[in-house]
């Protein structure tokens, strides 16, 4: 019941605000779609907490530990990201750059994309997660492209091609372990369900599920923003409206995580050994230090901001890889904060650009002098994703730290570098923007903060103490995952 | 081997050498009347695939392959190119024979790259995964090789052709939901790229790629 709720509003919500059309109060709409959504996942999670683990619609949705807070955190960040929203879009609208019938695509995709987010993690059918990745991608795509600036369409060009070619891998992964699971599920509906193949997943066929895991991880890390499958994301996140950068880096590449990891601990459990998890270590670190080195030769702020997601997303495909329970519990924490601190930092580098007129970093100066709230958050939202005490992040970035120099000495200097290098790049840069001479102006709106605080005092929350409920869970998950 | 099998390995065959086809031809029109023809092909093999096996949804899979892919995708792709007026010929960024020879060696990669799995397969998917995974390789060459947006959407479409092919021969069907699920994305995916086209015309005169290197990698 709950299930059909947090995926029935999105769509119902998309739908609406696309046959309405704009009217003045669409953001305000968008903003509560986004909330009973938020609703309906803390009644799922509340559900979940009391009976446990559930399927739903013959099977074909289901709920565990692992996609439970998953759905809680994108129907957060979906909302916050919709209040922030509202204050943006009008701005833009205001300044000139959109008009009614781009707002009206805008707040009707957002709310599909939502949907198929959503789908995504609770459908128990590789096939339809598959097709609710793509659908995600269809989704963004024309809104990367809202602006119709020459360089907004080079950029979703490069989305749409890069992403569909990188998916239709995934789905050839997925067609491989299709005829691996029917010789021992039989043909028929129940050979694609996770909950089936988890079931039989010591049976399968070795060398078929290692081929099609090889095809899943190129085409989900494709999403994931995994080096070299990476070129499409800078552009992508630079180009597009602010919020869509921040559900992109937030929530989208949570989501393409989650499938891959899925497929890990299918393919864990049919070969034995740890073959997935090196290549997912191999692709985690090359994208943790290529994406540190591209940092500091950024010149725009969100292309600099998407960097850093390749990078944490590098971070976060490693700790998977390690594997066992520390690792993957720092893995699931990880992609929270990472998820709740990057959607805060576009909220504020959204509204950063809007007062300075521009993405360029040397040209915004002093933030603080002008708006101190958006300064402050800045850098406060700087300070945590650089895995700065006592915010979460350093909490999951020390667990990885520590259990690589236990079980994988060889790559503590690439992640100590890693990472050193990301705070010099990112710190360097920022520094000069809030603080000094300012170049901002007034907006004609005012800017939304509370999810920008809201954010980053989640991160610091999770940073201090985790409430005792989301430990079991992440316990939970890391144990399946293993 | 039975009739039914032969029939599914020559259109197998068929598949493969259309792919060749599109790979080494220059005229857009031509390019879309082969991806027609590898839809029918793909629609062929389905039926028959249905008939020897029994599965009823298979039929429905085919009759869908025949509607979408041999008849509305190639239609639209038709209109648009006489909307945008864009009969040129296409000029690839390798020359031909390079790339066939390219093609020859992707084709050997799949089929090496399939073999211990077509050895437990049954005797009607013993080659065919070699070759749906060869074609798909094939398109994917296609659209890094072609410059301009339209051959870069056909190889697109030709990529989704092989994988269909891989779905329905060798593993006789994924569950239909997925199987419409796909389709449906498909045909959005068409319908996007179609809109994409006005807007790289009119932002840049022309559906060249080549215009589009202002976001330089850095």
């Amino acid at each position: 019941m709950e299930i059909t709720l947090v995926l029935g509003v999105p769509l119902i919500g998309g739908l609406l605000l696309a046959l309405t059309g704009h009217k003045r109060y669409a953001a305000e709409l968008n903003a509560l779609m986004s909330l009973a959504t938020f609703v309906a996942a803390a009644l799922l999670t509340g559900r979940v907490i009391a009976d446990g683990p559930m399927t739903a619609l013959h099977e074909q949705l289901f709920i565990d530990p692992f996609n439970v807070f998953l759905v809680a955190l994108t129907a957060l960040v979906a909302f916050t990201t919709a209040l922030f929203s509202r204050p943006y879009m009008r701005i833009e609208q205001h300044h000139g750059r959109l008009n009614a019938a781009r707002l009206r695509l805008y707040h009707s995709m957002y709310q599909l994309f939502t949907f198929m987010m959503l789908l995504c993690l609770l459908s128990n059918n590789v096939g339809v997660l598959w097709v609710a990745m793509e659908g995600a991608t269809l989704t963004t795509v024309l809104l990367v492209s809202l602006y119709r600036t020459p360089a907004s369409i080079e950029a979703a060009w490069k989305y749409f091609i890069l992403c569909s070619v990188g998916i239709a891998q995934a789905l050839f992964g997925t067609i491989l372990l299709y005829f691996a699971a029917e010789r021992v599920l039989g043909p028929g509906g129940t050979a694609l369900l996770w909950t089936h193949l988890y079931a039989v997943r010591h049976q399968l066929e070795p060398t078929v599920v290692s081929l099609a895991f090889v095809f899943l991880l190129l085409g989900f890390g494709t999403k994931v923003g995994l080096v070299p499958l990476h070129n499409w994301l800078p552009d992508a996140h630079a180009e597009g409206p602010t919020p869509i950068s921040a559900v992109l880096s937030g929530l989208l590449l949570n989501v393409a995580l989650y499938a891959v990891v899925r497929s890990k601990v299918l393919v864990d459990g049919a070969l034995g050994r740890n073959f997935s998890g090196d290549l997912m270590m191999g692709f985690g670190l090359l994208s943790l230090v290529v994406a540190a080195f591209f940092l500091s030769r950024q010149k725009d702020i969100k292309r600099m901001f998407a960097y850093s997601s390749i990078e944490h997303m590098g971070i976060v495909t490693f700790a998977f890889g390690m594997g066992g329970p520390v690792a993957a519990f720092a893995g699931l924490l990880h992609m929270t904060v990472h998820s709740l601190t990057k959607s805060a930092i576009f909220f504020t580098v959204g509204h950063a650009s809007q007062k300075t007129g521009t993405q360029n970093m040397a040209d915004i100066r002093g933030l603080i002098e002008q708006s101190p709230t958006i300064g402050w958050g800045l850098v406060l939202g700087s300070l945590a994703i650089l895995g700065m005490p006592p915010f979460g992040v350093f909490t999951s970035e020390f667990m990885v730290l520590t259990t690589a120099m236990h079980e994988h000495p060889w790559a503590t200097p690439f992640l100590l570098v890693a990472l050193g290098v990301a705070f010099a790049a990112i710190f360097g840069k920022v520094q000069p923007m809030v603080f000094g001479e300012t170049t901002a102006r007034r907006l004609p709106h005012p800017p939304a903060l509370v999810p920008v605080f809201l954010h980053l005092a989640l991160v610091l929350l999770l940073g201090l103490y985790i409430p005792p409920y989301l430990v079991e869970w992440y316990r939970q998950a890391a144990a399946f995952i293993g | 081997m039975s009739l039914a099998n032969q029939i599914v390995n020559l259109l197998a065959a068929l598949l493969l050498l259309i792919a060749f086809a599109m790979l080494s031809q220059r005229r857009i029109l031509t390019l879309i009347k082969l991806l027609a023809w590898q839809g029918g092909a793909l629609a062929a093999s389905t039926a028959i695939v249905a008939y020897s096996t029994g599965q009823p949804h298979l039929y429905f899979s085919a009759g869908l392959t025949v509607a979408l892919k041999v008849g509305l995708i190639p239609w639209v792709l038709h209109r648009l190119i006489d909307r945008l007026n864009v009969r040129w010929d296409i000029e690839t960024l390798i020359n031909i024979p390079a790339t066939m020879l390219i093609g020859i060696g992707l084709v050997i990669f799949a089929f090496a790259l399939a073999t211990p799995i077509s050895q437990m397969a049954s005797v009607f998917t013993r080659s065919t995964l070699g070759i749906a995974l060869a074609s798909v390789l094939l398109s994917f060459l296609m659209m890094i090789v072609r410059r301009k947006a339209v051959p870069q959407v056909i190889g697109f479409l030709a990529m989704e052709n092989g994988l269909f092919f891989a779905a329905t021969s060798a593993t006789y069907g994924m569950p239909l939901v997925v199987e419409l699920g796909v389709a449906l994305d498909v045909l959005v995916g068409t319908f996007i790229f179609g809109i994409f086209f006005f807007h790289i015309r009119e932002q840049f005169d022309s559906l060249d790629i080549r215009h589009m290197e202002k976001l330089k990698q850095d």
